[in-house]
């Protein structure tokens, strides 16, 4: 019993950062098999769609609220971060906290009508969100370029052009590090296990006091915060930007990532949007079929591995890594 | 493990008055398409003892702890906690204000371990930020510490220390009923109302859910409890309120209850009787 009781205290206290660090040596050493520049962009697909299954996996891994509309954000975020720095001469690095703070406050005053509804109710409202804000994107030529897509000078600082992607591999890293950070922090805090409770009971969980339409607000808003400053963060790196990349699909997709890596594990979804975003970009045949492959992921994942791979593999090998 | 300090947090703070009006339930009504699953029902639980609620099978014991807790809302009448109306309060501010429940029909959180779900329970009186919460702030640490202490306390309390690690699928039926127990404990509650803790138990079971009973409204907490077993009920309640057809039929001591007229009649061919023997 005492052993136990240690033992399960060490994993669930120090764990946390020590797996921070492993995660971070992985980052930093990651590079030095970078053979070109192309290995440092894929690099930089996988930290920001891990950035967005953070996210995402809080809202529905934890909280069990399925959203098919994050590609929306993501796309508010960049296109926001964008136009605010084109059309209005704003600094990237103000546009993109203020456009976070913007989507964020927009998540929140649509989360609680959203929210209601549960289970294909609720997916097909985020569904529609993410519709609306696609069709915009594709409309509104004069804002946005259509579906020819938005090109973005460099970011300047001081004299520097910010245009190596390699740099930008440093700030997504130790932004995917502190967003990794955060949401373990919220896992483990009263507010996550809050999340977690009314994934199974909302009404347990409000009758042990959790105001639930205000918890899962807060989650879908933080979720769409760190979906925005990826969105950020891409434009600022890739410099392009395309309404496809705020479609049905990339929802789709994020979705895919977070069930392959294991819904309710937050190194599931690192996991998930390291292997489902890099494979088509390094393997040619798995990007022409790219849209079949994710949905025999899906589906196999559902039959063979419903809990995903991590707490899969984590189980096989008798650790915990994967909670 | 247990300090003393820790376990003197669960005794009452002042010692209740007998007369005080805990909960209220005034002329309260609710039905479900043409079923009046509760009719006019008034009554009062005063704090700092056990009181029962009984009735057949579809009496509407269970929509009544609904409409108490907020999970049902009445079609008329007011449920009043503490002597202020909290018709219109949403269950977790019913939670605030001293109120908790367990489920007939177990609703366990699956995510969790059984040391975390209490854990929830425990954090009604802790920080919710959840900002605090990103940034894992000192007073979150406090607060988790503190949750930690408080759910281990109560899973020893309830018998459960073994399972301590495990999740709700990974533990027997029994097992279940004291978490959820545990759980509602761990946020002090004034008023407890325990749907049929005892059912699906056998004798050895009950006898202990018996004494657990009796040790929860020991520590001050005053218990409303539904229950068929009626060996149980008149053992340990002090009052008891009979529902039939959504109406209220008696209310009265045990000794009251068994002899009512009404009640015999209610129950014949089965109902108490047979429970009892
Ligand atoms: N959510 C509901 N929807 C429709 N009918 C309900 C609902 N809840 C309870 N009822 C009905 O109300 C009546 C009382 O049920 P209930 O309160 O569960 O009784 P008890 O707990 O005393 O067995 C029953 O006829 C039941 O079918
Ligand atoms: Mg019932």
């Amino acid at each position: 019993m005492a052993t136990g009781t240690t033992l399960s205290a060490a994993i669930s206290l120090g764990a946390p950062l020590g797996r921070l660090a492993i995660l971070s040596a992985i980052l930093i050493v990651l590079p030095l098999s970078f053979p070109n520049p192309f290995f440092f962009d894929v690099a930089v697909k996988v930290g920001l769609s891990a950035i967005v299954c953070v996210g995402l996996n809080l809202l529905s891994g934890y909280a069990g609220q399925i959203s098919l509309g994050h590609a929306g954000f993501f796309a508010l975020g960049a296109y926001g971060t964008a136009l605010l720095s084109i059309k209005l001469g704003v600094h990237g690095l103000i546009a993109a906290p203020v456009i976070a703070t913007v989507v964020g406050l927009l998540a929140h005053v649509i989360a609680r009508p959203i929210l209601k509804l549960k289970g294909h109710y609720l997916a097909m409202a985020t569904l529609g969100l993410g519709i609306i804000i696609s069709i915009v994107l594709n409309r509104e030529i004069w804002l946005t370029g259509g579906p020819d897509g938005l090109s973005v000078p460099a970011m300047r600082l001081g004299e520097f052009k910010l245009r190596a992607i390699e740099f930008w591999y440093w700030i997504v890293a130790a932004f995917l590090i502190v967003a990794v950070w955060l949401a373990e922090n919220l896992v483990n805090s009263p507010a996550g296990r809050s999340l977690r409770a009314l994934h199974s009971s909302e009404i347990a969980a409000a009758t042990a006091g959790v105001d639930v339409p205000r918890a899962k607000a807060l989650v879908f808003a933080f979720s769409a915060v760190l979906a925005s400053i990826a969105g950020a963060f891409f434009v600022f790196a890739e410099r392009f930007i395309t309404p496809a990349d705020a479609g049905f699909l990339r929802s789709v997709e994020f979705l895919t990532m977070i069930v392959f890596g294991g819904l309710g594990s937050t190194y599931g979804a690192l996991v998930g949007a390291a292997i489902l975003t890099a494979l088509p970009q390094l393997v040619a045949a798995f990007a022409e079929y790219k849209h079949v492959a994710i949905g025999i992921v899906l589906i196999a994942t559902m039959i063979f591995m419903p809990r995903g791979i991590v707490p899969t593999l984590a189980d096989l090998f008798g650790r915990r890594v994967g909670r | 493990m247990t300090s003393s300090i820790v376990r003197l947090r669960l005794e009452p703070m002042i010692a209740p008055q007998p007369s005080h009006r805990l909960l209220e339930i005034r002329n309260l009504s609710r039905a479900f398409g043409g079923v009046k699953a509760v009719n006019d029902v008034s009554f009062v639980v005063t704090a700092g003892r056990i009181h029962a609620l009984i009735g057949p099978n579809g009496a509407g014991k269970t929509t009544l702890f609904n409409l108490v807790a907020g999970v049902v809302r009445p079609s008329a009448g007011q449920v009043l906690l503490d002597e202020r109306d909290v018709t219109d309060l949403p269950t977790a501010e019913r939670a605030q204000a001293g109120l908790q429940r367990t489920f007939q029909n177990l609703q366990t959180f699956s995510e969790l371990t059984a040391l975390e779900s209490v854990m929830v329970g425990a954090h009604l009186r802790s920080e919710p930020s959840f900002l605090k919460a990103l940034f894992n702030t000192p007073a979150i640490r406090q607060a988790n510490a503190e949750a930690r202490d408080r759910a281990e306390m109560l899973l020893q309390r309830v018998g459960l220390d073994t399972f301590r690690d495990s999740r709700s699928d990974a533990m027997p039926y029994g097992a279940l009923k004291r978490l959820d127990i545990a759980r509602a404990l761990a946020a002090e509650p004034k008023l407890l109302l325990m749907d049929e803790p005892a059912a699906g138990l056998n004798p050895a079971e009950t006898a202990t859910m018996r004494d657990l009973i009796a040790d929860i409204a020991l520590q001050g907490v005053t218990v409303l409890l539904v229950e068929h077993d009626m060996k149980l009920v008149m053992s340990i309640a002090e009052t008891i309120v009979v529902l039939d057809q959504g109406q209220k039929l008696a209310e009265g001591t045990p000794d009251e209850i068994r002899r009512s007229p009404e009640v015999i009649r209610a129950y014949l061919g089965g109902g108490i009787r047979r429970r009892r023997s």
